[in-house]
Formats: C-alpha cells, sequence, structure tokens
C-alpha cells in the first residue's frame, strides 16, 4: 500500500521548500479562505476534523485554539514548537527543511484565528540548516504579501520570527520554551497557569507543534468531514510515523492514524535485518513505555497505546532487535534523561541520576537483586510528582523495560556480566 | 580572542540590532549570545559581562543562562566542531563504535579538542535524524549513516582547512 501523503507531499519533489514549489502543490489557497472566515468557525472546523496535537500529548487543537480570550488587552501569542528533540523523532526536520511555507500557512491560520499578530518558531540550535530554510520561507512569504501588514487585503497584520534554540532537549516542553524565548534557561513553570492565560511575556499564548500546524491548510480547503473521516473516529487524519533503529527501510510514512504496528514494521519497514526477530518496540519517541513483540498487532493511535499503558507520542517508532542487551537500551535513555533535565525538581534531577547509576552498575556486572525493585520504586516515585513530564519521560520506558524484560537483569546479576556477546550496544556498516 | 579584550564595534551594532527587535531586552539574551559566540567563538566572562550590562541583567543571570545550553562555549573550542549523536537509535546503529573511532583517530576524549586545534569533539543528544542513523551535525552541516570510510574523509578534510 502507498503512503496517504497529505503533508508529505512535498517528497521526491524538486525544490519543495520554495514559495512557488508550494504554491504549485495547492499551497497558499487556504489562507485567503480562511481570512474571510469567522474565528469561531475555524475552531468549530478544526474541532469536527478532530485534529489532536502532533507533538506528543494528542490534545484537540480546536479545544486549545478555543482557550484563547481574543479580546484580551495584551498581545496574544503563537509559538510553533520547532524544538523536535525527543529520540526516535524526526519528522518536523523534514517538514521544516522541505516544505516550510506548509507549516507557515498553518501558523498564519492559527494567528488570525486566536488573533495574534506575532508569532515564534523555535527552532533548536542543533537545526542550523533548517533554520535557514524557515529565514528564507519568511522573506519569501513577507515578499508575496502572506505576512505582514494587511495580509491579502483583509486587514490582518502578522509578524513572524524565527528563534533558534542553544542546546536543551526541555525546551521542548511548551512553558520550558517560552521561558528560553524570554532570554532565560528553559525551566518548565508549574501550571496552572496554562500559556493560553499566562504565557510568553504574561499574555495568552498558544504553542503548536510543526506537524499540527501544517495540518490545517489542508483542513480549511478540504473540510473537516474529510479529514475525520481518515483514521478511526477520535483518532483522525494521517500522522507521520518514523521508523528507526533496527530496520530494514528506515524513514518517514504517512499513513492514516490507527495502523497496526505489526504492518507498519513489516510492511512499511521491510522487518528488521539479518534475519532476527523484534525483541521491543519504542513506539512513539523515548518517552513512551516499550512494547514487546507480542504486542505488535496494536493500532497505532493515541487511544489504543494510552489503554495498554504506553503511548503514540510523536510516533517515532524505535524497532529493537533480539540481539540487543534491554538492559543497555533503558542505560542509554536514562543517561539521556540524566543529562537533559533541567535540576528544578529534585524527583528528576536525582532520580535520572540514580537510574542510570544503577542502570550501569547492573550493565557492568556489578549490580545486585535488590537493585531491581529499587529502580521500579524510584520509577514509581519520578512519576506525576514534577513540575514537567521529563521525570515521567525517564521513567515510564526503563519501568516497561524492567517489568516486561526483568529476566535479562537477573541474569546480569547473576552472571556479574552482561550476557550479550555483542561489545557495543548496535553494529554499523 | 584574549580575555581582557572588549566586543568589537560591529559586533555591538549587531546586538543593538537584535535588542531593537526584541521584545524586551532580556528576550534578547540568547540570540545576542549566540552572536557573540559566532564571531568570537566562544563565550568570555568579558563578553558576558558586557552582554549583561547592553541588557541590563546581572553578570550571574547571563553565567546561568550560558551554562544551562549545551550549545554554548565557555573555552575556546576547535576551529571545527563534530557533535556525535549518542542517543538511542545512533546507538542501536553503531553510535559506540562511531565515537570510539573518532577518539581514536583524533586523539581525544570526547569533549576534548585535538592537539592542533582544529577538532573539537562533542557528543550530542538526538539530533533528530534517527531515520539516517548513525550522525553527526560538523559545524552547521548533518551527516548522516555514518560509516568508518565517511567519517575518515571528514576528518581528513576538517583537518586541511
Amino acid at each position: 500500500m502507498p503512503e496517504l501523503r497529505i503533508i508529505r507531499s512535498y517528497a521526491g519533489v524538486q525544490d519543495s521548500h520554495k514559495i512557488e514549489s508550494y504554491i504549485q502543490r495547492g499551497g497558499y489557497q487556504a489562507l485567503p479562505k480562511a481570512l474571510g472566515m469567522d474565528p469561531d468557525d475555524i475552531i468549530d472546523l478544526i474541532k469536527r476534523a478532530g485534529l489532536r496535537g502532533r507533538g506528543g500529548a494528542g490534545f484537540p487543537t480546536g479545544v486549545k485554539w478555543g482557550f484563547i480570550q481574543r479580546d484580551s488587552k495584551k498581545p496574544i501569542y503563537l509559538c510553533c514548537n520547532a524544538d523536535e528533540s525527543e529520540p526516535g523523532s524526526f519528522k518536523d526536520r523534514e517538514i521544516i527543511e522541505q516544505d516550510p511555507h506548509q507549516m507557515l500557512e498553518g501558523i498564519i491560520i492559527g494567528c488570525y484565528t486566536i488573533n495574534s499578530h506575532k508569532s515564534y518558531i523555535y527552532i533548536r540550535g542543533e537545526m542550523p540548516y533548517g533554520a535557514g530554510v524557515l529565514e528564507r520561507a519568511l522573506e519569501e512569504a513577507y515578499e508575496n504579501g502572506y505576512l505582514g501588514k494587511n495580509i491579502l487585503n483583509s486587514g490582518f497584520d502578522l509578524d513572524v520570527v524565527v528563534f533558534r534554540g542553544a542546546g536543551a532537549y526541555i525546551c521542548g516542553e511548551e512553558t520550558g520554551l517560552l521561558e528560553s524565548i524570554e532570554g532565560k534557561n528553559g525551566e518548565p513553570r508549574p501550571k496552572p497557569p496554562f500559556p493560553a492565560q499566562s504565557g510568553l511575556f504574561g499574555c495568552p499564548t498558544i504553542v503548536n507543534n510543526v506537524e499540527t500546524l501544517a495540518f490545517v491548510p489542508h483542513i480549511i480547503n478540504r473540510g473537516a468531514e474529510w479529514f475525520s473521516e481518515i483514521g478511526t473516529p477520535k483518532n483522525t487524519g494521517t500522522k507521520i510515523y518514523g521508523l528507526c533503529g533496527q530496520i530494514n527501510n528506515p524513514g518517514l510514512y504517512e499513513l492514516p492514524l490507527g495502523i497496526p504496528l505489526r504492518e507498519l514494521i513489516d510492511e512499511y519497514g521491510g522487518g528488521v535485518p539479518g534475519g532476527r526477530k523484534v525483541k521491543a518496540v519504542s513506539p512513539g519517541g523515548s518517552s513512551a513505555p516499550l512494547l514487546t513483540a507480542d504486542e505488535l498487532d496494536l493500532k497505532m493511535d493515541f487511544d489504543t497505546l494510552s489503554e495498554v499503558g504506553s503511548m503514540l507520542g510523536t510516533a517515532g517508532v524505535t524497532v529493537i532487535d533480539d540481539s540487543t542487551c534491554m538492559v543497555r537500551v533503558a542505560q542509554n535513555l536514562a543517561h539521556f534523561y540524566r543529562d537533559e533535565s533541567c535540576g528544578q525538581c529534585v524527583q528528576c534531577r536525582e532520580g535520572t541520576w540514580w537510574l542510570e547509576k544503577m542502570l550501569t552498575m547492573i550493565e557492568e556486572g556489578r549490580g545486585r537483586m535488590e537493585y531491581i525493585d529499587t529502580l521500579l520504586d524510584a520509577c514509581s516515585q519520578m512519576r506525576g510528582t514534577t513540575i514537567c513530564a521529563l521525570a515521567d519521560g525517564c521513567a515510564m520506558p526503563v519501568e516497561s523495560i524492567v517489568k516486561k524484560f526483568r529476566h535479562e537483569f537477573e541474569e546480569h546479576i547473576k552472571l556479574g556480566k552482561c550476557p550479550f556477546e555483542r561489545e557495543h550496544m548496535g553494529e554499523w556498516s | 580572542m584574549p580575555e581582557n579584550m572588549k566586543l568589537t564595534r560591529e559586533l555591538k551594532e549587531k546586538i543593538d540590532s537584535i535588542v531593537a527587535k526584541s521584545e524586551t531586552k532580556q528576550s534578547a539574551l540568547i540570540p545576542v549570545l549566540r552572536e557573540i559566540q559566532n564571531a568570537e567563538g566562544y563565550l568570555t566572562n568579558e563578553s558576558m559581562e558586557e552582554a549583561a550590562k547592553i541588557l541590563g541583567l546581572t553578570p550571574a543571570n547571563v553565567q546561568s543562562v550560558a551554562t544551562f545550553y549545551t550549545m554554548f562555549f565557555r573555552k575556546e573550542p576547535g576551529k571545527h566542531v563534530v557533535w556525535l549523536c549518542r542517543t538511542l537509535s545512533c546507538a542501536l546503529k553503531g553510535a559506540e563504535q562511531a565515537e570510539h573511532h573518532m577518539c581514536e583517530k583524533l586523539g581525544v576524549h570526547t569533549g576534548g579538542t585535538t592537539s592542533d586545534g582544529k577538532i573539537t569533539l562533542m557528543e550530542a543528544e538526538c539530533l533528530a535524524s534517527c531515520g539516517t542513523a548513525p550522525v553527526m551535525l560538523v559545524d552547521d552541516d548533518l551527516v548522516e549513516n555514518l560509516t568508518k570510510e565517511k567519517i575518515d574523509r571528514i576528518i581528513e578534510e576538517l583537518r586541511k582547512d
């Protein structure tokens, strides 16, 4: 089956990042239509389409936009979260680099809807190329009258700026992102107040993911019913799934929400290399609890994965084969979160450190049997006890690995060494 | 640059234009630090103090931000900086071997700079290019599907430059 490409119409198109290419593919047709609509009707349309945020949480976009008090005396902001840095996720980078105008049209429509006249695109510091593409796209959009004063003679004004980060995963958390734009450490804020009430510079703010915004023009053009008929009733539309790790055909695949994981791995990913088998799958970015080979018939949508205690997250799927040591996988992930913890909350700052420490000791053959329950205890104390979800993002996958692959931990401890023959976690070509 | 050198006039003008475009003085901080690092290679105490003065912040405030974000250098890095991803999807595709090979070839530990001052090797967390793992960022360029040969070629090029 081919992909169902709504967003990825740029795939294989030469110079797809240029405004001419986007217009040729039907771009900037939704904008004049939207500018002639009542903002309430746009919100209603997005709600009826069932669009859920593609950044990880799956929150309904129309509902989020509806939280903004549009007659606020303060300025209103829309921030586009282009800080893609969840391990296993690489979809936003492609949209940014290959088709910046698509997300930009979504931003302009979003801003018009919530009565915002200033938008920030927060792009991570590690994406210098993408930042350059966005800067040029903004210039093109200004030159063509899609940005600036009196856009397409509608009376609506909007300025969009690119804000480049400087290396911090936590700035992908929406309030960490806002702190960063304000010139501070990207330390997430306690909520409430939510950004819609008090966000950037204390003003009403919406933060939307790149992929989410890229869907908006298509829904305006083709209608809520069209979109809602794709996918499943509560998980509508397509999703850009990422496939990486130990898989034959890694890459991005745009498919209806709800595709079975097995189909994604076997049909699109071409299965696991070297005749090996799937041992575990991280289904939606590294913060998602891992699934085992027995769970591959699950549907890849927000609700199905949340019902089994995992999550769709960014739908960045990392496949792990049966020659890989799961203690090392857990250790690698704990290292990431320990490195990226902002350090505000004790449970996170200390918890991520201790998880990595214990996992390293087990991997190196210095673990003791009681560490296994200590790991689980630490995970449960990290969950839901901090300002943001980073501690959960570490505890959830680690906990799932310890519970689902407990025998591997026991084997390490009994043997006093890693039972896997491979010196490295994976092989390169 | 020597520790006591002040910001050049050209750099000051650039900073002024960033501040003029920013909604608050403090919100210019990260773009300003990026600009200083672009011009001078890293952030000295002096340049951070000047930035603090211009933005009406305390030096401690600026130091705090400069140390929070991993891409700011407070010591002079090599002429080229290589950020090698170590996170899960790259590790599953051999990032550990890539790192060992790099360290051996360059004669440095991760975080170190070659004795000729040409190359600094840094460890990166997920560079959002998991489908083409293992990957690294060489200055502003992403290098995908790393192999030993590819790494050798790149190091050779960087050394010549």
